[in-house]
């Protein structure tokens, strides 16, 4: 699948007819920065490995093009146009740190590299896979990966991918400049894996966009979705230069119908509406066809891991609530493969609900059972949440109201904590529900 | 890029290594000397028992009888390899026989 959005789409804007050239400029230069940041970060450190110098070469080209574009007007090659200011602004850096070792090296290779592309602008190769790898790469750590991808590759700012990923933006920031250092010092390659690499270091990679979504889908800051649509997007450019990797297209299927239900996940007034209750003709059905299409190429090649199986699992909950199939059993067994596969306590919860929905709430709560004593579990607001329904379900109404206020407890969303209320309501006056 | 690998030993292991240990690291200092990666081969310490540290703190000198950080793995020896880049790096540090005695630390030199 082509990446929906690339730098070869670019048409050039026509010219503005009033006095309003500044702010259209100014949008063509956000958009050209949105498209090609990535491309160009990941061309420009491909052979220097400094992230960091070829951030602050384009980011004083994106200046220039703020302050230019408004008065001369928006060039037709807007990347070329960025590169060939990269590239003078690279050579002044050059010769301001020709004194740090090291630093002239990077930057005469920095230089050269513009010196090809400003002869075939056409022609910039797209090395953002080999950037994605280089920042998920095993020498670095785990908690930058993510964000140290969303950066480089979508050149989100440290302020907003704290804000992402709660952390302090002072923290995040030093982590990052951390992590592009050692890139450099430490020599961490920019390259696509060797096949037998491949699963290690694809792992984090895939890891590193699913987490991005992850947050995109559960926090509740307005900059959220926009982290979503960025995972997609990210997901799309792997499986577009990856296509034979299984696993690529079935996180990109697992986003697509998380995606495909955003719209019907809360009420028009902010409620939170469970899966089983909401309405279908919200959901997005070429996301869900395009989810549909890219699972089934998927395990047509190969064998299921983790992300096609979680695709899985979300194709059989869309069959259900779309096409009344019976498939709470094939939910069962696609969570038992998972479970072998991931040993998380969350799929081993996930998988007692479902279960409850096959054999009844005794056969989930005795499922529930080992989870009891997993400290892992004791602060998961989810847990508690699916332990107080199967409890209500099951009767046990003073167990359920343990539970379900340990979950209110627990919850940081505004909506979920109303839906808890609701169900502990519910539970007082039984009549009422 | 040039690194410089240093080879940390857990010594109650070591103690407890097979013979064919030396044979493994016979092998592996003829692969590397063959594989064009400016092999430098190092060469091995005595056990940390053997180690003496010195600090200077104003005109005093301090000397104590045993190693720098007092930890189960220990600096056994090292070796310099001139390659590509990291991952190269990685693969030589777990071809080398120590590796499963302990740990090699990876670090780059200073660009000249």
């Amino acid at each position: 699948m082509a990446p929906s959005r690339s730098a070869r789409s670019l048409r050039p804007e026509a010219p503005a007819a009033t006095g309003d050239g500044a702010s259209e400029a100014g949008r063509a230069a956000e958009r050209v920065a949105r498209e090609s940041f990535g491309r160009l970060v990941a061309f420009l450190a491909v052979r220097t490995r400094d992230v960091a110098g070829a951030e602050d070469a384009l980011a004083e080209a994106f200046a220039a093009a703020l302050r230019q574009w408004p008065r001369s007007g928006v060039p037709e090659n807007r990347a070329a146009w960025l590169l060939s200011v990269a590239r003078r602004r690279g050579a002044d850096m050059a010769r301001r740190r020709a004194v740090e070792a090291g630093g002239a090296g990077r930057l005469a290779l920095m230089a050269d590299e513009l010196k090809t592309a400003a002869l075939s602008p056409e022609a910039i190769p797209d090395r953002r896979l080999a950037l994605m790898f280089a920042c998920a790469h095993p020498a670095i750590e785990p908690g930058a990966r993510a964000p140290l991808i969303l950066q480089t590759v979508l050149g989100l700012t440290a302020a907003g991918i704290a804000a992402a990923f709660l952390a302090p933006p002072g923290a995040m920031s030093q982590r990052l400049v951390r992590a592009k250092n050692r890139i450099r010092d430490a020599g961490i390659p920019f390259r696509i894996p060797e096949r037998e690499e491949l699963p290690e270091r694809l792992g984090a990679v895939l890891e590193a966009i699913y987490a991005a979504y992850a947050r995109g889908w559960g926090a509740l800051d307005e900059d959220a979705p926009r982290l979503a649509e960025e995972a997609i997007w990210l997901g799309q450019v792997l499986v577009g230069l990856l296509p034979d990797e299984p696993e690529a297209k079935g996180m990109l299927a697992l986003m697509l119908y998380a995606e495909a239900r955003r719209g019907a996940r809360r009420t028009g007034d902010g409620a939170f509406v469970p899966l089983e209750a909401q309405d279908v003709t919200l959901w997005d059905r070429d996301a869900l066809a395009a989810a549909e299409r890219l699972l089934s190429e998927a395990s047509a090649a190969g064998p299921s891991g983790r992300y096609q199986i979680e695709a899985a699992i979300q194709s059989a909950h869309v069959a259900r609530r779309l096409g009344g199939a019976a498939t709470w059993p094939a939910i069962v067994a696609l969570y038992d493969h998972l479970q072998a596969l991931t040993r998380s306590p969350v799929v081993a919860l996930n998988r007692a609900v479902a279960l409850a929905e096959t054999e009844g709430p005794r056969a989930g709560l005795a499922a529930l059972e080992p989870l009891d004593a997993d400290e892992r579990l004791a602060a998961y607001q989810p847990y508690w949440a699916a332990r107080g329904a199967l409890l209500a379900r099951a009767g046990r109404r003073a167990e359920a109201r343990e539970a379900l206020t340990l979950a209110l407890g627990l919850a940081d969303d505004p909506a979920v904590r109303a839906y808890l209320r609701a169900r502990l309501e519910a539970l007082a006056n039984p009549s009422a529900d | 890029m040039r690194y410089m690998m240093l080879i940390h030993h857990d010594e109650a292991a070591l103690a407890k290594a097979p013979p064919s240990l030396w044979g493994d690291y016979a092998a592996f200092n003829e692969a590397a000397n063959k594989a064009g990666i400016s092999y430098q081969p190092g060469d091995r310490l005595q056990p940390s028992a053997a180690a003496s540290t010195v600090r200077v703190a104003g005109d005093k000198t301090a000397v104590l009888d045993g190693p720098y950080a007092d930890t189960k793995e220990q600096l056994a020896g090292y070796f310099m390899i001139d390659v590509a880049d990291l991952d190269q790096a990685i693969a030589w540090a777990a071809r080398c026989p120590s590796a499963r005695y302990g740990a090699i630390e990876i670090r780059p030199f200073f660009a000249a």
